[in-house]
């Protein structure tokens, strides 16, 4: 294999038959091997992390997600359509409709990637193998493929590419897919029928991978945030328990319900220290304080909703634990991170609690706090800097 | 030890070959080297001419900017080549050395009865004065300002480093009388800073006329940048002169002898050392005097005037830098690991991140190369180079401001406080493998130019 790469390599080198492919070469070659390269400048010896392992360990602690998406798929479909499948039926129907959502996902968002390294001559870089792996998780299942292909493409040029690739960008590149997709297709990305899989095709065609006796007569699809609009009564009504939400057994996009599986990616995210985890905290301090704040009011059905419960509604967590930490998007300084998390968490419940029309607030909560992100920093440094200046000139002479 | 300051963010980098205490062999050499290149910012002035004779302590070369510093032949010999590079750079000053070295006698002095005048002079003409290094920017200190104090780190932290209660035992006299003559440059007094969790009998331990503060913690708790920082931050317009304490010794050793004697106990240190230990050699001496301390080829080793993060790649056939008393020798990483970064386990790498587990096995050393163990991209995560610098800096928005060459904001972010050597941890550990160390570099020339 070694052997075969370094024969071949020549010809997609500068110059060599296949040139215009430096890049594409490159990205294959440095996935296979780790380079060869040495240190020529600065630090002879460099530690054994980079860039893919960051990337890798990512996605690793998104599997328990997926893994469990794949499940819930199956078992929402199977629900509502009152089909009484099995475990493994489950898991294949969820198999079939989520593998489709990756395909396109990486297909179209590496696609551009490696051709947009090949214009401006750079090495690809592994930030997609994140956000391709996160798009799928956060669209409802039953999003349609061409819808999907249509916001990546968007999502890595305009969330990406523009401002020079990985470590460039301002939003979260997988929540700009998720915003796209929302502002330009409202109807596919809302409304209580979308969130399980083969719902939408039902309504529309009259058939559905395995539709039974048509949608049994309980079927709401409604994910708990819209029951929540109706207090706790309403959630329990529907039967959306407070360990029914924290485990994921309910509707909602395909990775972002279970809270037992992304708390497993948090763990792992942590303790890698990847992801911050005073982002992560400080953002769930955030959404429990609005939501008290919201308790101790109680003026509407939403805001009697406890606390705690905003917590495992909704994408509070998924959001909390894969998005607001990417660290790119996020407040740079430390300080910074504690009032970027405050606020992501406070923002989306605000949302929630004040905007009966469109109840998950996570999404725009977080792009806001992107936006917002460089200014925290631009203030906790500055404030950090005359603190210094302050800190030097009383400093009298030493003797 | 009340007034200990513990600096918990850094690192030890666990590489293998720490040199034992025992001094290997006296190197007797056949060439030795000049190097302007080992002082940042220096042009130099060439005074002689290929064939003329030297002693140990004649004039070679001078600083173009103030003709008066000067740099001086550690052996006497003969001015066998000197090496130009592009643009006729001067790189080296080659000089066949005698057998037995001839000295200039400078005359015997006491530092504590000479007058600051007479100390100038003395470093001046012996070429002792480029061993004070003034910060910010890490020159070579300045005739005509004096500086706010004068600080010594008595202890290193770098990987491998010698250890100063070997190399510099029996040298407390003669850092004795460093010491008092330095105290007269200055009205702030020399500073030495020491170990607090040292073991073992420090040659700075008891010597009088200085200050002493007491630091603890992993690598750079020992750079003296970190120490001044904690001590005495360095404001704009103030100037800190630093010295190595082996070049304090050499000027303890030319008041007490009237010589330039730039012997130096090196340590030979890294993987690749056959047997890591000592060698007493001289400033500039050639790395083929060591063959046959390092185990395989020549070619495929990398020789390092220095300690691995801040050393030089002097080659094999290279000469040991002016203010290095350590050459760590590294195997070249000149090879492709399949799916390196996918691997559950790498148990040959280390990593200071959880992303691999090397952190359950925390007594190991490893035997480290020169690999990149990745590709170069932007600046992606935020907080890793914190927490290996113990400096209230923010070091990736200084390096941003050093790499879009802002001199305000350069300013703000504390460049003066700096030199790449207190940064290159930040280096060590960047997953996106960004040259850290040459951007700061980079970021100091431009201060020197657009500040001089």
């Amino acid at each position: 294999m070694r052997k075969f790469i370094d024969k071949i390599k020549p010809s997609f080198e500068k110059g060599g038959k296949f040139g215009f492919l430096h890049s594409t070469f490159e990205a294959f070659e440095s996935f296979l091997y780790v380079p060869d390269t040495v240190t020529k400048r600065g630090s002879h010896v460099r530690d054994c992390v980079d860039l893919k392992r960051i990337m890798i360990i990512v996605v690793v602690a998104l599997i328990p997600s997926l893994l469990f998406g794949i499940w819930n798929t199956g078992y929402q479909h199977s629900a509502a359509f009152g089909l009484d499948w099995g475990f493994w039926q489950m898991v294949w129907y969820g198999i079939v409709k989520i593998i489709p959502l990756y395909l396109v996902s990486y297909i179209v968002g590496l696609a551009i990637e490696f051709i947009s390294a090949q214009i401006k001559g750079h090495e690809v870089n592994e930030g997609y193998l994140v956000s391709g792996m996160l798009i799928p998780l956060i669209v409802p299942v039953d999003v349609p493929l061409w819808m999907l292909a249509i916001a990546v493409a968007f999502a890595v040029i305009v969330g990406k590419e523009v401002f020079g690739g990985t470590g460039m960008n301002i939003w979260n590149p997988a929540l700009l897919c998720r915003a796209f997709l929302f502002f330009s297709y409202p109807s596919k990305m809302s409304g209580d029928t979308v969130w399980t899989g083969g719902v939408s095709r039902y309504l529309s065609e009259g058939t559905a991978y395995a539709d039974g006796n048509g949608l049994v007569d309980s079927f709401s699809g409604a994910t708990p945030l819209v029951h929540a609009t109706e207090g706790l009564d309403g959630l329990n009504a529907a039967g959306d328990t407070f360990w029914n939400m924290f485990a994921g057994i309910i509707p909602g996009a395909v990775g972002e319900t279970s809270v037992i599986a992304i708390l497993i990616g948090a763990v792992i995210l942590i303790w890698t220290g990847v992801a911050s985890w005073k982002i992560m905290l400080s953002s769930v301090i955030g959404g429990l304080a609005i939501g008290l704040l919201g308790n101790a009011f109680g003026t509407t059905p939403e805001m009697t909703v406890p606390a705690y419960y905003q917590l495992v509604m909704g994408g509070f967590m998924f959001g909390t634990v894969f998005m607001a930490t990417d660290p790119v998007t996020s407040a740079q300084t430390e300080t910074g991170k504690w009032i970027y998390g405050f606020l992501v968490g406070a923002l989306t419940v605000t949302v929630r609690l004040f905007n009966p029309g469109y109840v998950e607030g996570m999404m725009l909560a977080i792009l806001l706090m992107n936006t917002f992100a460089p200014l925290i920093d631009h203030y906790v440094v500055s404030a950090s800097i005359s603190r210094r200046a302050k800190k030097i000139s009383k400093k009298v002479k030493i003797a | 030890m009340s007034d200990n300051i513990n600096l918990k963010r850094g690192l030890d980098i666990p590489v293998k070959g720490t040199a034992v205490r025992q001094l290997k062999k006296a190197i007797v050499p056949d060439i030795v080297a000049l190097k302007p290149t080992d002082f940042r910012g220096l042009i130099p002035k060439l005074l002689v001419h290929e064939g003329d004779r030297v002693l140990a302590g004649s004039p070679v070369m001078a600083d173009k900017a103030d003709m008066s510093i000067l740099f001086t032949s550690p052996v006497s010999g003969t001015v066998r080549e000197i090496v130009r590079g592009e643009k006729r750079k001067l790189l080296e000053v080659r000089i066949e050395a005698d057998k037995t070295v001839e000295y200039v006698d400078f005359g015997v002095k006491d530092p504590g009865k000479t007058s600051p005048e007479g100390i100038r002079s003395a470093l001046l003409e012996s070429g002792l004065w480029p061993a004070l290094v003034q910060r910010p920017y890490g020159i070579i200190a300045s005739l005509q300002t004096a500086p706010k104090a004068i600080f010594i780190s008595s202890f290193s932290t770098a990987p491998l480093a010698p250890e100063i209660q070997f190399s510099l035992q029996d040298e407390a006299e003669n850092l004795q009388a460093g010491i008092d003559a330095l105290a007269r440059l200055t009205d702030g007094g020399v500073h030495v800073s020491f170990n607090s969790k040292e073991t073992g009998n420090n040659p700075f331990k008891g010597l009088k006329n200085i200050t002493t503060h007491y630091f603890s913690g992993p690598h750079p708790a020992g750079n003296v940048g970190v120490q001044i920082h904690h001590i005495s931050p360095i404001a704009k317009g103030e100037t800190v002169w630093t010295v190595a304490p082996h070049l304090l010794a050499a000027i303890g050793r030319l008041f007490r002898t009237g010589r330039l004697d730039l012997r130096r106990k090196v340590a030979v240190t890294g993987p690749k050392a056959s047997e890591p230990s000592y060698v007493e050699a001289v400033a500039g001496f050639c790395m083929k005097e060591i063959a046959g301390m390092y185990d395989g080829k020549a070619d495929e080793i990398r020789f390092i005037s220095g300690d691995v993060l801040t050393g030089t790649n002097v080659g094999s056939e290279g000469f040991l830098g002016f203010f290095d008393d350590q050459i760590t020798l590294l195997a070249e990483g000149h090879y492709h690991e399949m799916f390196g970064w996918g691997k559950p386990f790498r148990t040959r790498k280390f990593s200071f991140s959880h992303t691999y587990f090397s952190w359950l096995t925390p007594g190991k050393k490893y035997a480290m190369d020169t690999n990149l163990n990745g590709g170069v991209r932007a600046f992606v995560m935020s907080d890793v180079y914190g927490k290996v610098l113990p400096m209230h800096i923010y070091p990736v928005y200084l390096i941003k401001a050093c790499m879009a060459g802002d001199i305000d904001k350069m300013e703000q972010f504390g460049i003066y406080e700096v030199l790449p050597e207190d940064l290159a941890l930040c280096e060590y550990v960047c997953p996106s493998k960004i040259e850290i160390q040459s951007a700061l570099s980079d970021g100091i020339d431009l201060m020197m130019k657009e500040m001089a």
